[in-house]
């Protein structure tokens, strides 16, 4: 694959009728452009790529020092296998589903007319809500945990999971609000105009003609808020304490290490199928997804 | 509620229009209470569940342990005068300066080395380097975890494989600071690269070409035209990642859980050491409200540029 874009670069190259000089010049520009790729290519995938080989070891293999730990020489699923069937990973995955899938409805439900209402409607304090908003998302989980931990307790949550589904939208309303209104903000004003005048109200004017308008945004911002929720880690590490309550992120972790035997199979076997479901969304909206990013800081 | 006003606002220009003036202004009045209406979810999870928690920690920074009585600064006072507390926010530093520098520079290398690609090929190559950055922090750290287990680490096969002595990577506390750290930027860096490929595909190519024809040297190019047009973005998302890192939680807690001798805490994981783990609600609340200053004057600078920023797009 590399060799066929040096060949592509050479072949522009001539077009410019410069000294082979300079041909040579881009050409080693592009080698040592690829050559800085894959070492960071590697140094990237390097940890996910052990997670999988140590997955597909059988205990004994992982055991034995006398190997090379970065191949397997007998690959066997038994650590999938054994998560799927016996234990609470079912039940943390379950959780995770559930929490995830709940707040990416709640996200959107809270944001989207919120975003219209901002974007679209001004009324009294409307930019300085929509600032307000901005910094909002900027307050990192770590600033808030321990006296959400004594309201979660006052309000009879404490390991429950439905804290977490009370809480994420703190991490996923505000960003999603505000790179929505950025979103709708670019929708040219003539279009509600034209709706106004066909006597669409405001929700009829939202549903008909923004959310359409702005879904790529509207989806960039879901799976946003999916990757926040799938990731947390520091609520349900504070507020759930037992096994049946707990998400994918904290579980693996409290049930596969007993004191100091820590069964690293499967606990790189249960990481990458949590890793899964954000991977595979990223693979196949991937556009989508760095559009939600860059769109944090770029828009608006 | 929202129903019975949108049933009221259609009714209105299909009315008889008499007196114009009113309607208009009632008009204006409901579509106003209307959008209130629609942020109203909005103010409630932001007043309730973040506003009202952050007054409810300084409130609580007050209490003694017990939550019986009120103690003023104490907490603050007792935590600066512990040395475990001094390291902690050395620590802090250290840990959110160096990675937050480090994932600047690869980003910036990054970002430029695929946008010199041709299009075909840079996709693919962007796909692979954005992976650490899509995989939850608390799940890829397991994987660190495990490569820098004390027997079994595959790093130490490789080193002792080119003749070098084996690294205690999480039981020695500058290996440890450096381990953490590490994995930081292992996961931060696709982030900025990301940023800063938006940026470098957002300055006009004719920039370029006018400098070429004055016959400036790729790095004059870089130093005249690129850094400019991107000064911007990059420091909006150095003060995002420094928020970020500085309140960072799930890596350190995973790969080191603040130790050894807790040399490897930092707010977020001493906090939650003191005040859930240790039961001192109080004293756990002093220590993440320690982090608020440097995040409000990161906040306000990071506000000043996209508001900059949407005035230059405007």
């Amino acid at each position: 694959m590399s060799g066929a874009s040096i060949t592509t670069g050479a072949a522009a190259a001539p077009a410019y009728h410069k000294a082979g000089s300079i041909r040579r010049e881009r050409r080693w520009a592009m080698i040592g452009a690829y050559i800085a790729l894959a070492v960071f290519v590697v140094f990237f995938l390097l940890p996910p790529f052990h997670m999988l080989v140590t997955s597909l070891k059988s205990s004994a293999e992982i055991a034995d020092l006398s190997g090379n730990p970065w191949i397997v020489r007998s690959p066997t699923l038994e650590h999938y296998w054994a998560l799927l069937n016996h234990g609470s990973y079912p039940i943390h995955f379950r959780n995770s589903v559930l929490v995830t899938l709940s707040v990416v409805a709640i996200t959107m439900a809270i944001s989207i007319p919120a975003a219209f209402a901002l974007s679209r409607m001004r009324f009294w304090g409307s930019t300085m809500l929509a600032t307000g908003v901005f910094l909002t998302y900027l307050v990192p989980e770590t600033l808030l945990f321990i006296p959400l931990f004594q309201i979660i307790g006052g309000l009879g949550l404490y390991n429950n999971l439905w804290a977490m589904v009370l809480l994420y939208p703190t991490l996923t309303v505000p960003f999603c609000t505000w790179i929505m209104i950025g979103y709708f903000g670019s929708i040219p004003k003539e279009l509600d105009e034209a709706a106004l005048i066909d006597g669409a109200n405001h929700f009829q004017m939202l549903w008909k003609i923004f959310i359409p308008v702005a879904l790529p945004g509207i989806l960039a911002a879901t799976i946003f808020a999916f990757t926040v929720s799938w990731a947390q880690f520091l609520y349900p590490m504070a507020f759930l304490v037992s096994s049946e309550q707990m998400v994918l992120t904290t579980g693996i972790v409290s049930d596969l290490i007993r004191g100091d035997t820590f069964q690293w199979g499967m606990i790189m076997a249960g990481a990458l199928m949590a890793a899964l479901p954000p991977l595979l969304v990223y693979a196949f909206l991937m556009d989508y997804y760095i559009a939600g990013l860059t769109a944090g800081a770029t828009k608006g | 509620m929202a129903d019975g006003n949108v049933i009221t606002a259609r009714g209105v220009p299909a009315a008889v229009a008499p007196p114009r003036t009113s309607t208009l202004q009632r008009l204006a009045r409901r579509r106003s209470t209307l959008a209130f209406l629609m942020t109203l979810p909005l103010l409630a999870v932001i007043g309730g569940l973040v506003v009202y928690p952050f007054f409810y920690a300084i409130e609580l920074s007050m209490l003694n342990k017990r939550m019986t009585r009120f103690v003023g600064l104490g907490n603050f006072e007792f935590l600066l005068g512990r040395e475990t507390f001094q390291m902690v926010i050395w620590q802090s530093v250290l840990f959110a300066v160096t990675a937050v520098i480090a994932k600047a520079l690869i980003g910036f290398i990054l970002a430029h080395v695929l946008h010199a690609l041709p299009a075909k090929g840079q996709r693919k190559w962007r796909g692979m380097l954005l992976v650490p950055w899509v995989i939850p922090p608390a799940i890829s750290t397991l994987a660190w975890w495990w490569l820098f287990d004390p027997s079994y680490s595959a790093f130490n096969w490789l080193l002792t494989g080119i003749g070098a002595d084996p690294v205690p990577w999480l039981g020695e506390a500058g290996w440890a600071r450096f381990g953490v750290i590490l994995v930081n930027v292992w996961y931060g860096s696709p982030f900025f690269m990301i940023m800063y490929l938006a940026a470098l595909k957002s300055v006009p190519d004719q920039l370029y070409e006018a400098a070429a024809i004055d016959g400036a040297s790729a790095l004059q190019k870089l130093r005249y035209v690129t850094l400019p047009m991107m000064r911007n973005i990059i420091s909006i998302t150095v003060l995002f990642s420094l928020i970020v890192t500085f309140a960072n939680f799930d890596i350190v807690r995973i790969l080191t859980n603040g130790g050894p001798q807790d040399r490897t805490h930092i707010f977020g994981t001493y906090a939650f050491q003191v005040g859930i783990q240790s039961g001192d609600i109080p004293l756990g609340a002093s220590v993440s409200l320690f982090m608020f200053p440097l995040l409000a004057v990161f906040a306000i600078f990071i506000l000043r540029g996209v508001s900059r920023r949407t005035k230059e797009e405007a």
